[in-house]
């Protein structure tokens, strides 16, 4: 399965936040540990919904938080 | 690895011993005669019943193993919950794991159909469960590892 075409800034902003862990941000939006994981190896297009709630939990816009096909920090 | 991988891995492995040693077990019952007799209906319906039930029992004991044996090795708690992603690989899982069966189904009704011996359809149903079951824990450990 190729990589998802939905992309995240996920690890950044974790890092950014006080070097909040992956567990921690799972907690927050309430997935396991396993999910933010794949979420940050682009493995997994999160819901709508989720999508939301992580930007919620970063304190951001979704598009801040996710972006669709190439990044364009890396273009 | 994560924590579904290796449970992925182990529900594998567990399937193929249980159905294995079972077979071996099961095998030297087989009885004699007609096969269309009354002794050998009972055989393959007491094989299907005893080894869904037996399948059951194993697969809770093996996972309750499992997951003392990851809290003692990882420190760390199994997810206590399914969320959005397990949900939608279970889906795959059993969708795949349903395709399988269905042909086996189909098979077994053919084998019929052009008068093949009872036990040919009861050996292809029992082959398809199990093949379904292998198919929806590689189907799972595929996904958990290269995603959805």
């Amino acid at each position: 399965m190729g990589k998802v075409l939905v992309g995240n800034h996920i690890r950044k902003l974790r890092f950014n936040h006080n070097e909040m862990t992956q567990q921690q941000l799972a907690d927050k939006v309430g997935v396991t540990r396993q999910t933010i994981v794949a979420l940050e190896k682009g493995n997994y297009s999160p819901s709508l919904e989720l999508a939301f709630r992580i930007a919620h939990a970063f304190n951001l816009p979704l598009e801040e938080v996710f972006f669709y096909g190439q990044n364009s920090e890396e273009e | 690895m994560t924590y579904q991988e290796k449970k992925s891995i182990v529900s594998l492995i567990s399937s193929i011993l249980i159905f294995v040693l079972y077979c071996l077990y099961r095998y030297p019952l087989y009885p004699g005669g007609a096969p269309d007799s009354k002794e050998m209906l009972h055989y393959w319906g007491s094989f299907v019943l005893v080894l869904t039930l037996v399948s059951i029992a194993a697969h809770i004991v093996i996972s309750i193993i499992f997951n003392i044996i990851f809290r003692i090795t990882t420190g760390e708690k199994e997810p206590a919950f399914a969320d959005e992603l397990d949900k939608r690989i279970d889906l795959l899982a059993f969708r795949n794991s349903f395709v399988v069966f269905v042909i086996g189904f189909i098979l077994a009704m053919g084998s019929l159909v052009i008068d093949r011996p009872l036990e040919v359809m009861f050996v292809i149903l029992i082959a398809s469960g199990f093949l379904s079951d292998v198919i929806g824990s590689v189907s799972r450990m595929y996904h958990y590892k290269r995603g959805v």
